[in-house]
């Protein structure tokens, strides 16, 4: 994977295969701090203390279709190739937390890439179904994306049409311009 | 910073105008596979592109959504396509150019493009 918001979003497919109806994605781009920071939380049934052990070994997987689970081992692996680190927390019935640091200078350190096709993405998977909070820090700018306050207006039975996956897109990125 | 209330609302009146109101009166469904292989393969730029595409030629009755790896992961990107009253067709090896084959052919014209297509089937999706 060639960019950060596509591991954000193979983390969130992992956080919809284990049920969660409410997934939040902060983003921290701290720049004084020479710092990225990604937090991925979700409400889904959260894995064992076994599982969470091995839940960095690209040869473990709780899947059944191939015994291989890459997402959080890809992940890790491009945390540490930029100076960062991979934390994982979960507790079995409560729900799963990821939070991805990396050095923001550094060379090896994947782009950011584009996340609101990485939330809009999440919405087609989860449609009606999932809530999704995604907040986006760059210095002390901060973009809010709640799909709870996105209910209220936009009926969530449309929210796997192009028409509106594809306006969405468009808003959170020109918002995203807008505090970069 | 939030999206405006004014900007929910212009999307909320486009698909009033634009769009069904029931995901069960789709007249079709396309499932991108989007496990990691799918992912690191480019299934989130075949999803992008299959919205354009729809929208662009203003199919009104589609919906779109995402499934998981569905073992088959050298033939990634892969997407499913569902028309009502029809078994689902599994595309293989996508890129940009064929999925705009696909949405004029398959998805408007209601004919599978066969030298695209692996199999007849679809998977779980979430």
């Amino acid at each position: 994977m060639d960019e950060l918001a596509l591991h954000v979003l193979d983390i969130v497919e992992n956080s919809l295969a284990a049920g969660a109806d409410r997934i939040r994605i902060a983003v921290d781009e701290d720049r004084r701090h020479n710092r990225l920071v990604i937090r991925i939380r979700d409400n889904g049934r959260g894995m064992s203390a076994r599982a969470l052990k091995r839940s960095m070994d690209p040869f473990y997987t709780t899947k059944t279709v191939r015994r291989i689970g890459l997402g959080l081992s890809l992940m890790a692996q491009a945390c540490r190739a930029a100076g960062g680190r991979l934390d994982v927390r979960s507790t079995r019935g409560r729900g799963t937390s990821v939070r991805a640091e990396f050095v923001f200078d550094h060379i090896d350190r994947q782009p950011l890439g584009n996340m609101a096709l990485t939330v809009v993405n999440i919405m087609a998977a989860g449609g009606a179904g999932v809530d999704i909070a995604y907040e986006h820090k760059i210095a002390r700018r901060v973009f809010r994306f709640d799909t709870r306050a996105v209910r209220k207006i936009v009926p969530p039975e449309t929210w796997r049409q192009p028409a509106v996956l594809n306006a969405l897109c468009k808003r959170i990125e020109q918002a995203l311009k807008s505090i970069s | 910073m939030k999206l405006k209330i004014g900007d929910l609302e212009k999307i909320r009146d486009k698909v009033k105008r634009t769009a069904i109101l029931r995901e069960g009166k789709a007249k079709a469904k396309v499932t991108v596979h989007m496990g990691t292989c799918g992912i690191a393969a480019g299934a989130r730029d075949i999803l992008s592109k299959m919205m354009h595409e729809i929208e662009r030629n203003k199919i009104k009755d589609v919906i779109i959504t995402t499934s998981g790896c569905a073992g088959l992961c050298s033939r990634e990107p892969m997407a499913t396509v569902e028309i009502s009253g029809k078994p689902p067709v599994k595309y293989v090896n996508l890129n940009a150019d064929k999925v705009k084959k696909i949405v004029l052919n398959h998805l408007i014209g209601g004919k599978i493009v066969n030298e695209y297509a692996l199999a007849i089937g679809s998977e779980r999706t979430h």
